[in-house]
């Protein structure tokens, strides 16, 4: 069979027929056909519960109850280059999170240092100019649970992520009604979830002025052509197309224009890195100098074998997966069945934006015996994986070249 | 022999399927109304387990407290400070050992 590249087909326009060798089947994933999944996380503990629980949302793996930490297993991703939006990864801070949502009375809310304070319901927001635009949506602490030496905090492995084709209206728009005033150095956004104690601090994010007028970024009322589940923050969501996601706010209903640097918890504490190659630190370091995390890196995964898998040696067979390059495209993939002393590249998929995911497939033959198989994204810019891991006490960042064990026989 | 069956199925449905529209798309919101789950589950049985049960679960449930590795007594510390500090846990000063003792014999 040469079915390449699989794209379900609503969100296909023809089919794909890349590459040209035959490939063993491989036995489907399983992990969902039980009801909990071990990630293979060093140390563990590795084993988790794949939940069904939450409302508009299928099988995912569950991290944490409340508020929600919901993981994309990572046969998902090898399903489609777009993420279902019943499978899209979940993560909230606080547990206050409204579960209803009257579309009716919403409202948005630009304020601050602006002409006019404007107050939009989603019926002035939906006429306004469309956009659209795929973007991957990932985590800061996505893979946080591979770091060494481990360090605390939701315990993922790599699918707090996902990749959706947002639908919505460009923020600079939405600021242009308010009107910005001359003097403006940063816009912050707040969502209509809360702390449980009043005291905590709410979650408010900030970008740049000219960051958030550079009309990529946007505020989605759909995401894969449908509005968006509540848990990926229904009706609204501000997406920061190749930032990572503390940056993209959910249910987002207040936006404020600020004329002084923002200095709440959320950007001058937390989702800070070591201002360093790779966010990286030695283990134990303290003193460096650290900034608000902002863009992110490449990185790629093999999403149709996972470790340990058992390989037919002698036979031809397709490795494929996904790859993005951070904050631009995908220049090449390439992929090595022998830990890394040889790459070959490998061959793309098509082309979805510079914010997407980009497929990528290899045909190669297993040699009898234990392998380790890998995979390397360079992106448009010139940035390829590294090939050892970064460390910080956040766990942030992580984009190493993986290593897949597997045994051929 | 299933995932060949797929991939007829595959073909047959984006026959069926129109390609997909790139001008405006028409997208209409419903209001959503939801229940979300609540996770009761307890920590285990142990000293300082009431400690940590009446003092954590009023903002978080226990799963992601129990999935962390074999953190240190001060990684657990930090954390336990960062709750009360940053996070404006109400937790009693005095019970703050009780909590870091229970948290760090967990994984040994």
């Amino acid at each position: 069979m040469d079915k390449l590249f699989p794209v379900p087909p609503s969100l296909s326009t023809r089919r794909r027929f890349l590459g040209t060798a035959g490939a063993a089947t491989l036995a489907p994933l399983t992990a969902l056909a039980d009801n909990t999944i071990k990630l293979p996380l060093p140390g563990g503990p590795d084993e988790r519960a794949i939940t069904t629980a939450f409302p508009q949302k299928g099988a995912l793996i569950l991290q944490r109850t409340r508020p929600p930490l919901l993981e994309t297993p990572m046969e998902v991703f090898d399903r489609s280059v777009f993420t279902p939006n019943d499978q899209f990864y979940v993560r909230w801070h606080w547990a206050g999170i409204p579960n209803e949502i009257d579309v009716k009375s919403f409202r948005l809310t630009v304020h601050g240092h602006v002409n006019r304070t404007v107050s939009l319901s989603l019926d002035e927001v939906l006429p306004l100019p469309q956009m659209e635009l795929a973007a991957i949506n990932q985590c800061s602490g996505n893979s946080r649970g591979y770091f060494e030496p481990r360090v605390s905090g939701a315990q993922w492995s790599h699918g707090a992520m996902g990749n959706a084709r947002w639908t919505g209206v460009s923020l600079k728009t939405v600021l242009d009604r308010a009107g910005v005033k001359a003097g403006a150095v940063q816009v912050r956004f707040s969502g209509m979830d809360e702390a449980v104690l009043p005291e905590a601090p709410k979650l408010m994010k900030s970008l740049a002025i000219d960051h958030a007028r550079n009309s990529e970024v946007m505020l989605a009322y759909a995401m894969n052509g449908e509005q968006l589940p509540l848990l990926n923050g229904f009706p609204l969501r501000l997406i920061v197309p190749g930032w990572y996601s503390t940056y993209w706010v959910k249910m987002l209903n207040y936006i404020e224009v600020l004329d002084q640097p923002d200095t709440n918890y959320w950007m001058k504490t937390a989702y800070t890195i070591p201002d360093t190659p790779h966010a990286s630190v030695r283990p134990g370091e303290t003193g460096f100098k650290t900034v608000p995390i902002n863009r992110m890196v490449p990185r790629s995964f093999i999403t149709n074998v996972k470790e340990g898998d058992k390989l037919k040696a002698g036979a031809a067979m397709l490795a494929r997966g996904i790859a993005f390059g951070g904050d631009t495209g995908v220049a090449r993939v390439d992929f090595s069945s022998n830990g890394g002393k040889s790459w070959q590249q490998a061959q793309l998929g098509k082309d979805e934006g510079k914010y997407s995911f980009r497929q990528w497939q290899f045909s190669f033959t297993p040699a009898t015996g234990a392998q380790v198989l890998m995979v390397r994204c360079t992106s448009s810019s010139g940035e390829a994986q590294p090939d050892t891991p970064n460390w910080n006490p956040s766990g942030f960042m992580r984009n190493v070249i993986e290593q897949m064990p597997v045994v051929a026989v | 022999m299933w995932r060949k069956l797929l991939s007829v199925a595959l073909v047959t449905v984006s026959v069926l399927v129109p390609a997909a529209a790139l001008a405006e798309q028409k997208i209409t919101l419903k209001s959503v109304s939801v229940d979300l789950p609540f996770g009761d589950r307890m920590f285990p049985d142990g000293p300082g387990a009431d400690a940590v049960n009446s003092n954590c679960l009023a903002c978080h449930s226990a799963g992601m407290v129990l999935d962390q590795p074999a953190l240190s007594k001060a990684q657990w510390r930090t954390e336990v400070e960062k709750m009360r500090t940053a996070y404006k846990a109400p937790i009693d000063p005095k019970e703050v050992d009780t909590i870091v003792d229970y948290l760090a014999g967990l994984r040994h």
